[in-house]
């Protein structure tokens, strides 16, 4: 999925001026993405299936089903923001921006987790 | 042009906003996009801190005060896979308008409106009231023993799984002065209607009466040790548990657990912003002149706004995506 069709400079109107050719071809490479949209889109409505059967299956413990189901959902998120949010060959400037923001999310559950770590002697928490 | 508001605020003036269209020179973008995209990364900060909030409330739950079961699986699929739909519907909208086929474009569109629909509608006519009009007391650790027949903590800690401290189910009757005594007078009538038995109400005033749920009711049965797919009827087994062994008592609401408090905030604020995409969506999908009129004299425009918008929409159904397995499954 080239980014290509989502952000290139059209101009208003653009079929019926001068550049009427950029905004046909436009439309035909999108056509011809239709049916990868709603192959994804089974892809993820299957996937929801699987989620939701691996819940009922015994991986041992919680711990790790809870794993299982977070990497499956983590694909399907995957899924979401390549292919429908076009983020797959999207303009560097918002993957920029993306990888800080992920950046700060992993330094927020990290703090999250150092809880549990006890950093600072006989503060941890640990009550319901 | 020295009026302020036409100024800074073309939104409300006729005033040309600069690359609705056209790519700004230095982002490469149109200038949406890049807004779009700020307030996502925002936005995954927001909902990054309840999820995390979630995740230090459940590693530091004691054995046996986090919950598993207690949502309705089917249900909860059923609406992942309307937002799923509706993600595809709103793809397929604006390759509609970028193909100018205005009428697809009004079809998927309202396809999508109408998924964000039951979505929302699914959540508060049916799931979150089915949790109101469900009733749980945690017991008093060092009372448990006392009601073994209904937590089954022998059978639990001779598997090797966490302890039951709570009982659950439908309250029939209330110690006196409880604030839902209106309720189990409700659900008591109910329930003899149902049943033809009129032993719900007892005479003692400090008693909580509770229609237990499958789980209470066959606490050692190693049926109920993981929770099941298809939400198991309440049993018409009866529980009458002292109003002084009782540690915490209430219904499914926030103030239940920190389970509920997080499953309501963090579904509360996707539902808000369900509600958001809905009105949006509407406002692009109605004769506006921001909205289908827009086609005529810009097509492109319109394409983009829906992208934009459609941008968001994928954003809420990614949230969910985490939401569903969290708190429905694992």
């Amino acid at each position: 999925m080239s980014a290509s069709h989502s952000h290139s400079p059209t101009p208003a109107g653009a079929a019926h001026d001068a550049h009427g050719h950029d905004q046909a071809a436009e439309a035909a490479h999108i056509a011809a993405h239709i049916g990868g949209y709603i192959k994804v889109g089974v892809g993820l409505l299957v996937l929801t299936g699987i989620t939701v059967g691996l819940s009922y299956v015994d991986f041992g413990s919680r711990q790790m089903n809870i794993i299982v189901g977070m990497i499956v959902a983590t694909i399907k998120a995957a899924m979401v923001a390549a292919i429908f949010m076009h983020l797959k060959g999207e303009k560097m400037t918002i993957w920029r921006f993306l990888i800080m923001t992920a950046i700060f999310v992993v330094g927020l559950f990290l703090l999250t987790l150092l809880t549990h770590s006890d950093p600072v002697s006989g503060t941890s928490y640990s009550t319901h | 042009m020295s009026n302020p508001i036409t100024k800074y605020l073309p939104f409300f003036t006729d005033a040309e906003v600069p690359h609705t269209v056209s790519a700004r020179p230095d982002t490469g973008l149109y200038s949406a996009k890049l807004g779009i995209w700020l307030f996502l990364a925002s936005e995954v900060m927001l909902f990054g801190g309840l999820f995390s909030a979630y995740i230090f409330l459940r590693l530091g739950a004691e054995p046996g005060y986090w919950p598993a079961g207690l949502l309705n699986v089917p249900v909860g699929t059923m609406n992942t896979a309307i937002l799923i739909v509706s993600s595809i519907t709103v793809v397929m909208a604006w390759a509609a308008l970028k193909m100018r086929q205005l009428g697809k474009y009004k079809l998927y569109m309202l396809v999508t409106i109408v998924c964000g629909l039951i979505f929302l509608t699914v959540k508060l006519s049916y799931e979150w009231p089915a949790k109101f009009n469900h009733f749980g007391v945690f017991i008093k650790k060092e009372e448990a023993s006392k009601y073994e027949e209904f937590l089954g903590n022998k059978h639990l800690k001779d598997t090797g799984q966490s302890p039951r401290w709570e009982i659950s189910g439908h309250l029939l009757d209330a110690p006196k002065g409880s604030h839902y005594a209106h309720q189990a007078e409700h659900n008591a009538e109910h329930f003899a209607h149902e049943t033809g038995r009129h032993d719900a109400v007892t005479p003692a005033e400090d008693d909580y009466v509770i229609q237990l749920d499958a789980v209470n009711a066959n606490p050692s049965d190693k049926e109920n040790d993981r929770p099941h797919f298809w939400p198991v009827p309440t049993s018409t087994k009866l529980a009458v548990i002292k109003a002084s062994d009782v540690e915490s008592a209430s219904v499914f609401a926030p103030r239940h657990s920190t389970y509920f408090a997080t499953y309501f905030l963090i579904t509360g604020l996707h539902g808000l912003h369900v509600l958001g995409g809905i009105i949006v969506f509407l406002y692009l999908w109605l004769p506006f002149r921001g909205g289908t009129q827009l086609y005529k004299t810009n097509p492109e425009h319109l394409a983009n706004r829906v992208e934009i918008a459609g941008l968001f929409w994928h954003f809420v159904d990614l949230v969910w995506i985490f939401v569903f397995p969290i708190f429905y499954l694992l």
